[in-house]
């Protein structure tokens, strides 16, 4: 019936050879590195045997914390894809002078740069950023688990199917070239008619309904499992923000899989949505990716500001200056995020009582956060400052974030927008914040909280160098950009005609540069530490005298996280008992319930990426075969009854023991 | 202690003095003025930045741990006189700022005339404007002169201290059309105008450049602009004028098809629809153009008879379209009688005027061939209608 052409389309849809991308050597090369890791990867967890324990411990848990901490292995894992991406742009653009094409053809290049913005905000700062959440707020408010831990482990692997897919655009078809959101008309059938934005498209989909699930998740488990006594302005700052973003998560991500969705119906079934002619408009996709934008910006940000606020007052050894206004900062933030995006295209083209709407509006957000940054130097103000490394993240936050803040101000008056919009200052703006906010905020949570999750500190000379070098590295790779800016350069260039340029895109490589170190010594930082553990170790369970619950159990907690959930009397509640000479109960332990582990998450996640793999190739078959497998598998969910388990008492009185222990041990030496 | 390095900046500052930051040191009104307000923001911020950061770095210093002499007060964390300073200080600052800004986004709105030629000199109403239609193609710059009836590629001219009036389209995908010297830049967008006015006060040749990633040509998409003194543009436009090539409707369509890098061209006259025709996407012959199509629609439409007012597509831009599970490519067809309308073949004509495809070989991506291999271009390309019916 069919002929063997037919055939072939009709199984392989459009995947062919061809679209293999062995014409470029990088890519094989890149594939030839990839694939002999992931072997020696495979072989050796084969060979130490250690799928089942990952599979039983790891994969299927439902514990928040290991779900945190495999969240904050896929961000890492990621940041080394995106940070070799803006290594590759960066020398593209440190040679492309004087006639040369450089060593990136646009094809290649367009990719590049596309892949780098999706993965930095969506599988870097997002997992990050949740992995913290999923990890340090059930602790922080007494809570044994999340609200719905299943739905946490689906969450989290639904995100790495996302990952999944970008990773596979590198080796089979293509990612994106439109920017990393796509704009249309270019990001439409006409303009983009290859693989690239439907890879885009529907890992951006897979990973929204993990990251919507998770807000779902954590709102709920903020609202309704705080421990007794822990009003909502009795919240560490941490869980206040984490609630703020989920928020945000809720409301706002919605809107990019309506928006992403409208895009792909244009795609696959010929809408007119977003299209030039028959009444599209693609400024309309333009405004509604921007309405999910601008909240997401947020979205990475308040869980920073929360780590801040904690390691300021830690190592400050004081209470939090005007806890108060620092939640009422959140709050209205979070409110007034909604009502800025369209400064993100001042240069559309609407009349200026919209525009200078949008550019005050924006405006307004700097006076919350500028209240925040007083907060914490009020809160340093009189302290006792321990310069450990979070510490030392967070003031050099501080400092580099004003700066930041103070071009992203200046680039919400439209007029000032108009001469810098698209341009490398808006680059370094955007690089200002998210790396001297976020990702420096990131940091000092990890160094933070990794005893806690750990049982041991990180080793601080390692940590000192990263720090150096990101630091040091930022002001080389993003000052030159903004003099860039000012020298009317706009990004996304891949070639340069004026060689007057070429000096400040060398400075910029070469903080490109110091970065790598950074991230090499961050990972040898975590390598040292894991074989000095024991002269890092932490006994205590709170090895830097901290406020908030979370060091108020062993590190690392058991999976049960508190034997008696605590009763909480004051925001600082850990040093609130610990003043008023909290005593470890020692008897009359209980059985725990508990949830259970279950595979569904991954078989779940799993189904999504051959669906979506189907859905990109056009392998009908595959995307329709994943579809009811994927009904099917959760439909059978609903009857597996084997939900929940008792840790029994017996247990928890050993477990409580070897902590006693412990801590007699640790008090002796 | 990382406030000195800040201070270590200072120098590479004065260093910069020996670059060219054109977006400090426009060679337009409009731009300088934009300039301004970006000082002027600038200064506002610092007020309070700089500031900030000084205490960081001293509050950071003195407090720390191995100083014991520094006051320590654990438990103190409120004090409302406090809590009202670090809340009005930025609220004073945005105050000013915004209002600077609510009068610097209206006075600086591109789609504003122009009130002054220069700092000192106003507009009068000799000045007349010199309207310049820009067309985003992919990727090179058209810019037609009504006035003169000719247009150029990848090259403006303007005659300095004469406001300009551009009117900006594409023809495509969305480009941002910024000459950094002269004014804020502003999107081009297909189907849609967008307005800027400019003037430019100083002789010389600045560059130009499309500021929003329009695809695979996208890094060659610059022109010159050339500021010119009245007899120099009025030579200018003669040489456009000699060049004797011409452009219409079909040239225009074979010009828009997809090409970088290309050289600069003259045309020594324009169809005098084209712009019209491009910015309602119906150059094409027999397509509807916008306007057509709504000023139907604001008579309520043609109800069910609109839906089969279509005719195949027979070439639209250079991309193959229709989706895998969408109808056939297909276009409105104009030829509905308007009052006024020039056009009046009827829809359902197959007429031969339907432009044939120029070519059918369906483009590689974005139109250009992929650098590094010369594979077969049909490779993971959505096939044009005709070889769509065997799936």
């Amino acid at each position: 019936m069919f002929d063997t052409a037919n055939l072939t389309k009709l199984i392989f849809g459009r995947l062919t050879l061809e679209s293999l991308p062995l014409h470029e050597p990088i890519i094989v090369g890149t594939f030839a590195m990839v694939a002999l890791g992931g072997l020696a990867l495979l072989g050796a967890l084969t060979y130490f045997r250690l799928w089942g324990y990952l599979w039983k411990e790891w994969f299927t848990t439902v514990d928040h914390k290991r779900i945190g901490i495999m969240y904050m292995v896929l961000g890492i894992v990621m940041l080394l894809r995106g940070f070799a991406d803006a290594l590759m742009m960066r020398l593209q653009q440190a040679i492309a002078f004087n006639g040369s094409e450089g060593y990136l053809n646009s094809h290649h290049y367009d990719q590049v740069f596309t892949a780098h913005g999706v993965i930095m905000i969506f599988f870097v700062a997002m997992p990050l950023v949740t992995g913290l959440m999923n990890y340090v707020v059930p602790l922080q408010i007494g809570a044994r688990d999340v609200s719905f831990p299943f739905l946490n482990n689906f969450s989290f692997w639904m995100t790495t199917a996302g990952a999944v897919l970008v990773m596979c655009s590198l080796f089979v078809g293509e990612f994106a070239r439109t920017g990393w959101l796509a704009y249309p008309p270019l990001s439409n059938l006409s303009y983009s008619p290859d693989v690239g934005v439907d890879y885009y498209i529907w890992a951006l989909q897979v990973a929204g309904v993990g990251t919507l699930l998770s807000g779902v998740n954590l709102i709920c488990t903020i609202v309704k499992m705080r421990a007794p006594g822990m009003t909502m302005m009795k919240m560490p700052v941490f869980t206040w923000t984490s609630l703020c973003t989920n928020v945000l998560i809720v409301a706002s991500f919605p809107v990019l899989t309506a928006v992403l969705a409208l895009l792909s119906l244009d795609r696959y079934i010929g809408t007119n949505f977003f299209t030039n002619d028959f009444g599209g408009d693609p400024m309309m996709y333009v405004n509604l990716i921007w309405i999910w934008g601008h909240p997401e910006v947020y979205i990475l940000i308040l869980p920073a500001f929360g780590i801040f606020s904690e390691v300021t007052s830690t190592f400050s050894g004081k209470r939090l200056f005007g806890y108060t206004s620092m939640v009422y900062a959140t709050v209205v933030i979070t409110i007034l995020s909604y009502l800025v995006w369209l400064h993100h295209f001042f240069t559309m083209g609407s009349g200026a009582s919209v525009n200078s709407f949008f550019g005050i509006t924006t405006m307004i957000i700097s006076i919350p956060t500028g209240a925040k940054m007083f907060n914490w130097l009020f809160t340093m103000y009189r302290g006792r400052i321990r310069f450990e490394l979070p510490m030392m993240w967070t003031v050099a936050f501080m400092l580099t974030f004003v700066i930041g803040g103070m071009t992203g101000v200046l680039l919400a008056v439209p007029p000032a927008d108009f001469v810098l919009h698209n341009s490398l200052f808006l680059v370094a703006h955007f690089h200002n914040v998210i790396i001297g906010g976020v990702l420096f905020g990131l940091f000092a949570g990890i160094a933070y909280w990794f005893p806690k999750a750990f049982g041991f500190k990180l080793d601080p000379f390692w940590g000192k160098m990263s720090f150096w070098f990101w630091t040091v590295g930022f002001y080389f790779a993003f000052m030159p950009l903004y003099v860039l800016g000012l020298m009317g350069v706009t990004r996304r260039l891949r070639t340069f005609d004026d060689p007057s340029l070429q000096i400040w895109f060398v400075i910029a490589g070469i903080g490109a540069f110091l970065i790598l170190l950074g991230i090499a010594s961050f990972l040898i930082q975590i390598a040292v530490s894991v074989l000095r553990r024991e002269q890092l170790v932490d006994t205590t369970g709170d090895p830097w005298d901290a406020r908030t619950l979370e060091w108020a159990t062993s590190s690392p907690p058991p999976a049960y996280n508190f034997a008696f959930t605590p009763v909480i009397h004051d925001n600082d509640a850990w040093w609130d008992m610990k003043r008023r000479g909290y005593a470890r109960p020692l008897t009359g332990f209980k059985a725990i319930h508990m949830p259970s582990n279950t595979g569904t998450g991954v078989i779940l996640a799993g189904l999504s990426t051959t669906m979506a793999f189907g859905l990109i190739w056009y392998m009908w078959w595959m995307a329709a075969g994943s579809f009811v497998a994927l009904l099917a598998v959760a439909i059978g969910h609903t009857f597996n009854y084997h939900r929940s388990f008792h840790i029994p008492a017996d247990e928890v009185v050993s477990v409580e023991r070897a902590r006693t222990e412990l801590l007699v041990a640790g008090a002796k030496s | 202690m990382r406030y000195w390095k800040i201070l270590a900046l200072l120098p590479l500052g004065l260093a910069l003095g020996g670059c060219n930051l054109v977006v400090l040191a426009p060679s337009g009104d409009v731009a300088a003025q934009q300039r301004d307000l970006v000082i002027i923001a600038t200064v506002l911020m610092l007020l309070i930045v700089v500031p900030v950061m000084v205490a960081t770095a001293m509050i950071a210093w003195r407090y720390r741990q191995s100083n014991q002499s520094a006051t320590y007060t654990p438990d103190w964390d409120h004090s409302t006189q406090l809590e009202l300073l670090i809340w009005a200080a930025p609220l004073l600052i945005i105050i000013c700022l915004g209002a600077v800004t609510w009068m610097g986004t209206h006075l600086l709105d591109p789609y504003r005339t122009l009130g002054r030629i220069s700092a000192d000199r106003a507009v009068t109403p000799q000045d007349k404007p010199l309207e310049v239609n820009v067309v985003a193609l992919d990727w090179k710059w058209l810019f037609i002169y009504p006035e003169y009836g000719i247009a150029s590629l990848n090259e403006l001219a303007a005659p300095v201290n004469r406001p300009l009036d551009f009117r900006i389209t594409s023809s495509s995908v969305m480009n941002s059309f910024y000459i950094p010297a002269l004014a804020g830049q502003i999107y081009a967008m297909p189907g849609m105008q967008s307005r800027l006015h400019a003037v430019i006060n100083k002789p010389g040749v600045y560059r130009g450049f499309s500021a929003n990633y329009s695809g695979a040509g996208f890094s060659g998409m610059r022109f010159a602009f050339h500021g010119l003194s009245d007899a120099e543009f009025a030579s200018w436009v003669e040489k456009a004028k000699a060049s004797g090539t011409q452009l219409g409707k079909s040239e225009y369509l074979t010009l828009e098809r997809p090409s970088a890098n290309e050289p600069v061209r003259y045309y020594a006259s324009v169809d005098g629809d084209l712009f019209r025709a491009i910015l309602n996407m119906c150059v094409e012959t027999g397509k509807m153009c916008m306007s057509e199509m709504m000023a139907i629609d604001a008579r309520g439409g043609m109800g069910m008879a609109g839906v089969r007012n279509t005719l195949p597509l027979a070439y639209d831009k250079f991309a193959g379209r229709g989706a895998v599970f969408g109808a056939e490519p297909s276009f409105v067809a104009g030829g509905v009688c308007l009052p006024g309308d020039q056009v009046t073949r009827m829809a359902e004509d197959s007429s031969p005027t339907v432009l044939a495809p120029l070519d059918w070989t369906p483009l590689q991506g974005r139109g250009l061939e992929r650098p590094g291999l010369m594979r077969p271009s049909k490779a993971s390309f959505i096939p044009l209608p005709t070889s769509k019916s065997n799936s």
